[in-house]
């Protein structure tokens, strides 16, 4: 659309009041954690801080053992990373580059498992990891990712490769290479980018995951940083100041890794329609 | 290439054991225990049939009747919400402006932060007493409200604070929009049509199949919210903002009423594949494709 200068003008505005109506919730939580209580609670509200509460940060993260949320966090999300992007590019090639019997049927049943609200299967799983005796472990969390790693990510994946010429791995083919071998030398290492949107929505899920850890974790000591924040806000209910300061720990990490993969999010989200 | 089957099954073998696994087994499973008395407290347990199912539809568990109107209500104001803003935005980001790319970095950047730490800053936010929405309100003479607080405001309360992770959908809408070709809206200059004519005659029938895309999605999740309900509310005020699949995670895991929530779980289910396949239904009519009918 090429539009008139006015409207241009008018557009740009717009644009300019909707980012700062996104922003602010961001200025809030940074001003607010960087504050004291008395300043906090004054009335009109003040949006510089002063002085700059910096320990506000060390005390809210040392109250309550974040440090060890951190690691959880960090256990989940790394070895969930992996499983996910090893299994679902390994099936992703599976569906796309090998000619098999009943291929596409298989495909599409494991499709329908999209539709499927996670409530259906919530309590059958719950009761299955429990019998196993992996209760309160934080295995329930991992051990999905290696069984597919999701049959979106396989989509996604099945999706890019079909996308790339077949001579490809005709031709390694008739040199002798196996199916292994072109998986590893030409299909993986020519959808990097692909890849990267996996890896990124990966860590951005496991990050984020809420209902997971509080359903299968009850010991603290095992609490990821999501169930800390919010066992956090049940015990330091009227600290706003601390609560901010870890609302916002918890935030920078996310912030941090969507500036650097950028990209690849807007890609991925463009390339698949996936809710990030 | 021979032998073709069974590297085909060596390669896909962890998700088609995963599907099994972690999807069949535990739908079938969750069918069968909708049909038990299941409860993790009690010793005995017994096959009831469909006592589950006519104890809830008996109006016996006003909760369930409850937490649906409530979800329904949830669903209404939400999704043309989401559907309307993201559109609008997008169609702003869409123009030749300066800086497109930080506008949209921006908007997109609420919907990576996590439930919990974005529920937190929208309670501080809404705060009725301390609150930066209010202190606003009442600087500029408006009437306040007790938001998350309120009986009659809760719900509008946490459609609000979800709309500042609408990114993605904005994000899919703008894709949609970059793919109408400039032609057409040439045409329409040629003719001398200005952009409410182009927007009617040219945007809004190319991208119905991105609006029903997103409003499938949004249909979806929006059923489905939990995080919202267990850390801004925990169903309160009065049970005012008591989400189905908060009351099923309530009757599951607080009361340990297993088989009863199980089929709560189904209800959903059922729920969820009705609007789906209405949407799809009714899509026929006003979706349109570029080189024939393929809905």
């Amino acid at each position: 659309m090429r539009p008139s200068k006015l409207s241009l003008t008018a557009g740009y505005g717009a644009l300019v009041l909707i980012s700062c109506m996104f922003i602010i919730p961001f200025v809030w939580l940074i001003r607010s954690s960087l504050m004291n209580l008395s300043q906090i609670f004054t009335m009109p509200p003040e949006w510089i801080p002063k002085p700059f509460q910096w320990g506000n940060f060390h005390k809210a993260l040392t109250v309550l053992p974040f440090d060890v949320f951190f690691k959880n966090t960090l256990i989940i999300v790394v070895t969930v990373l992996v499983g996910t992007v090893i299994t679902s590019s390994i099936g992703a090639f599976g569906f796309s580059r090998i000619q098999w019997k009943g291929r596409d049927a298989v495909f599409a049943l494991l499709m329908t498992s999209m539709m499927l609200p996670a409530a259906v299967t919530m309590i059958p799983s719950f009761l299955g990891w429990q019998l196993m005796g992996f209760y309160d472990t934080l295995y329930p969390l991992i051990v999905p990712a290696y069984f597919g790693g999701g049959i979106f990510n396989i989509f996604l994946l099945r999706q890019f490769y079909l996308s790339i010429p077949r001579d490809f791995d005709e031709a390694a083919y008739v040199d002798g290479a196996n199916y292994w071998r072109i998986y590893t030398r030409i299909i993986f290492p020519l959808s990097r980018s692909a890849i990267i949107v996996v890896a990124l929505f990966s860590f951005l899920a496991s990050w984020n995951d809420f209902m997971g850890p509080l359903i299968y974790l009850k010991s603290d000591h095992l609490f990821t940083l999501a169930l800390g924040l919010q066992m956090f806000q049940g015990t330091y209910t009227a600290q706003w100041d601390l609560l901010m300061a870890a609302s916002a720990t918890v935030v920078l990490p996310c912030v941090i890794v969507f500036l650097a993969g950028q990209r690849y999010f807007l890609e991925g989200i463009t390339l698949t329609g996936l809710k990030g | 290439m021979r032998k073709g089957m069974f590297y085909g099954l060596l390669f896909t073998a962890p998700a088609i054991l995963g599907f099994a696994i972690f999807t069949l087994g535990p739908m079938i499973a969750s069918l069968v225990l909708s049909l038990t008395n299941y409860n993790v407290f009690k010793e005995q347990t017994a096959f009831t049939g469909l006592d589950n199912y006519m104890r809830l539809f008996s109006g016996e568990d006003e909760l369930f009747y409850k937490s649906l109107g409530i979800t329904f209500y949830f669903v209404v104001l939400r999704v043309p919400a989401v559907i309307l803003l993201s559109f609008g935005i997008a169609l702003l980001l869409n123009l030749n402006v300066k800086g497109r790319a930080i506008f949209r970095t921006i908007i997109y950047l609420p919907s990576i932060v996590p439930a919990v730490a974005s529920a937190m800053i929208w309670m501080w936010l809404l705060n009725p007493d301390l609150g930066l929405i209010n202190s606003l309100l009442s600087r500029l003479h408006l009437p306040t409200s007790n938001w998350l607080y309120g009986e009659g405001s809760v719900i509008p309360s946490v459609v609000l604070t979800t709309l500042w992770g609408i990114g993605s959908t904005v994000i899919i809408f703008l894709a949609g929009l970059s793919g109408i070709p400039r032609q057409y809206y040439e045409a329409i200059e040629v003719d001398g049509g200005g952009w409410f004519r182009k927007l009617s005659h040219v945007t809004v029938p190319m991208v119905t199949p991105t609006i029903f895309f997103n409003t499938i999605m949004t249909i979806i999740g929006s059923f489905q919210v939990f995080n919202e309900a267990y850390i801004l509310t925990q169903g309160g005020p009065n049970n005012q903002s008591l989400f189905y699949v908060f009351y099923l995670w309530r009757t599951g895991f607080r009361d340990a009423e297993m088989g009863y929530a199980s089929a709560l779980a189904w209800i959903l289910f059922v729920i969820i594949l009705f609007f789906t396949f209405i949407v799809f239904r009714t899509s026929k009519s006003w979706v349109y494709y570029e080189g024939g009918d393929r809905a």
